[in-house]
Order: C-alpha cells, then sequence, then structure tokens
C-alpha cells in the first residue's frame, strides 16, 4: 500500500495535473472565505490563494518549477487576458472621451507618486539596486511590469511577486482610502483601483459594482500602454 | 465562447508577433490590445463574439495572478534581507497612489463641470 501511495506521488508530483488542480482549488478556497467575510475588502482570494499554495509547496519542499508545470496554463492566459482589455476599454470610449483628460492627468500623477515614493522609501532603507529596479513597475498589471522589469534591469519574476502584492494592498485599502477623502463617484474609485492594483484592484472593483469594474478596466489598459511605452523610455534616457 | 478566445489568441499572437519583429518597447500583449480595439471599431460583426471570450476570462481575472504570486517562494532569501523597507515601500505607496489618481481626478471633474456651467 505504501508503495502505491509513493508511486501515486511520484506520478501525481511529475504531471502538471497536480499543480493546475491545485491552483483552482486553492482559488476556490479564497472566494469561499471571500464570501464567508460578506466580500470584505481585506479578506482577498488571491492572498489567501497564494498563501495557501506556497505553504504547500515548502511544506512538501515541491520545488516552484515543478508547481508551475501545471500552473503555467493559468498564468499564460495573464496576457490573453490583457488583449481582452480591449473590450472594457471600447466599451467606455465615449465616457474617456468627456473625463478622459481628468483620468489621464490623475493615472499620471498618482503613477509618479507612487513610483517615487517606493523608489524612494527603498533608497532610505538602502535596498539592494535590483530591488529598487524592480519595485519600479509594479502598479502595472503583471505581464506589462515583468516586461518592463526586463528592460529596465530588475528581476521579471520578482517583478511579478510585487505586483501581486501591490494588487493585494489596493484592493484591500481602496475602500477606505476613498472614503477618507470623501470620493463617491463609482468611476473614480474604480478607475482609481484599475490604475493603482491593475488586475486584482479590477476584480475587487467589479465586485463592488460593474461601472467601478468598467472604469478599472480601462485603466488597466491605459496604465498598460502608458507604462510600457513610457517608463524604458524614461529609464532609456537617465542612464545615458 | 470558442470562437471568440480564437479570435482573442489570434490577435495576442499577432501583437507577439509584432513586438518581436519590430523590436517593440511596448509587450505583445498590450499591442494585441490596440489590435483588438481596432477590430472592434472596423468589425462591429465580430465584437458580440470577442466580448463574450473576454468577459469570460476577465470574470476571473483576479485567478490569473496566483501562479505569479506563488513565485515568492522563489525568493524568500532575497526579500528577507529587505522585508521590512519592501513591505513599508509597497504599502504607502500603493496608497498614496491610490489616494493622488482619485483625488486628482475627482478634483479635475469637478472643475470642468463647474466651468461647463458658468
Amino acid at each position: 500500500m505504501r508503495d502505491q501511495i509513493f508511486s501515486l506521488w511520484v506520478y501525481l508530483s511529475a504531471s502538471p495535473l497536480l499543480g493546475l488542480t491545485l491552483t483552482l482549488i486553492a482559488y476556490q478556497i479564497g472566494l469561499f472565505c471571500a464570501r464567508k467575510a460578506h466580500q470584505h475588502p481585506m479578506v482577498n482570494p488571491v492572498l489567501i490563494a497564494v498563501v495557501v499554495l506556497a505553504s504547500i509547496l515548502i511544506i512538501s519542499k515541491t520545488p516552484y518549477q515543478t508547481y508551475f508545470e501545471g500552473a503555467q496554463f493559468v498564468h499564460f492566459l495573464l496576457g490573453t487576458a490583457t488583449v481582452a482589455l480591449a473590450v472594457p476599454f471600447y466599451e467606455r470610449l465615449p465616457q474617456l472621451r468627456s473625463l478622459g483628460f481628468p483620468l489621464i492627468v490623475g493615472l499620471l500623477t498618482g503613477a509618479v507618486v507612487a513610483i517615487a515614493s517606493a523608489v524612494g522609501i527603498l533608497f532610505l532603507f538602502d535596498a539592494q539596486r535590483a530591488m529598487i529596479l524592480t519595485m519600479v513597475p509594479k502598479s502595472v498589471t503583471a505581464p506589462i511590469a515583468m516586461g518592463i522589469a526586463e528592460k529596465i534591469g530588475g528581476v521579471p519574476t520578482i517583478a511579478a511577486v510585487f505586483c501581486v502584492l501591490t494588487g493585494v494592498i489596493g484592493a484591500s485599502c481602496g475602500k477606505f482610502v476613498f472614503d477618507r477623502l470623501g470620493i463617491k463617484s463609482m468611476a473614480v474609485r474604480g478607475f482609481a483601483l484599475g490604475a493603482c492594483a491593475h488586475g486584482i484592484g479590477t476584480a475587487r472593483a467589479y465586485i463592488v459594482s460593474p461601472e467601478a469594474g468598467a472604469f478599472a478596466g480601462l485603466a488597466l489598459g491605459l496604465h498598460g500602454v502608458l507604462a510600457s511605452v513610457l517608463l524604458p523610455l524614461i529609464f532609456s534616457w537617465i542612464s545615458k | 465562447m470558442l470562437n471568440g478566445l480564437t479570435l482573442l489568441l489570434m490577435l495576442q499572437l499577432a501583437g507577439e508577433s509584432v513586438a518581436r519583429l519590430v523590436h517593440s518597447p511596448v509587450p505583445g500583449p498590450v499591442i494585441g490590445l490596440v489590435l483588438t480595439l481596432f477590430l472592434l471599431k472596423t468589425a462591429p460583426q465580430v465584437s458580440e463574439k470577442i466580448t463574450l471570450a473576454a468577459n469570460g476570462l476577465l470574470a476571473h481575472l483576479s485567478l490569473l495572478f496566483v501562479p505569479a504570486g506563488v513565485g515568492v517562494v522563489l525568493y524568500l532569501r532575497e526579500l528577507a534581507a529587505d522585508w521590512f523597507a519592501i513591505t513599508i515601500a509597497l504599502c504607502i505607496s500603493t496608497v498614496l497612489g491610490l489616494a493622488v489618481t482619485a483625488w486628482v481626478a475627482q478634483r479635475l471633474i469637478l472643475r470642468a463641470k463647474s466651468e461647463h456651467k458658468s
């Protein structure tokens, strides 16, 4: 019996099936907890899924690469989802025409403040240079951030981790920040969530209201386009 | 759904190919996004199919970030060296970013509205 269990484990740990299924189960656990907590912003399904999976990997001493063999099928869809963002973007084009200027100026100032404060704090604490560069694209959506990090001399896979953490923090804190500032417009709240907390903020915004979600998707797409054009340009200019 | 997904994958493929061919600084998926926008604008007959597939994919957008997040296990040592600075930097910059984006956008919208009235 023990031999059979062992050979089953050998099979499962080598096949992508386990990593893929565990990813979906862990995410379902996250969604379940969020539902139980009445969608409280602090109970984030992504964070729960990541903690569950990371604990499983550490306890079972499974290398991340083995897990990723299966999880890559989910990860791959990030690129497709970025393309799919064209849809909320397109649907909000009329509003973008009237609100475009305030929203884009808000996005750019917010992005500059976020990058400057993150980089500044790491400088103050004397963090490693690669970490500082990796921190720059963190509020852009993960696949784009990884590309930018690579171009400016950061570490793409750590950039993805920073991205996910930023998304979770933004999705959790958004409500409190907006309430504090007295911002009631769902369009603006959603837009800021998508701009600063990318896909995870957008998912949160969709839970709050469809309008907030659509504007979050718009912000996410805009931020991705602007950051991927501007950040490498600015960096090649600075390093000259 | 399948039609739409095929189209989305084709657009992603086109985006990646363009990005590689011209050594574009803009990542492939973003070029795919722009191509999709053009397609939605010029060919409304396919937009319904793309919309269906896109909404299905975007409904579970946050699931897609899970594998990248689990990547944290690879860098526990590097992150541990600077964990305090990283935590502070991530929290403060994200909250500041949210506050500034929302506040500036709200201000400018209100100003545009009041100018419109007067």
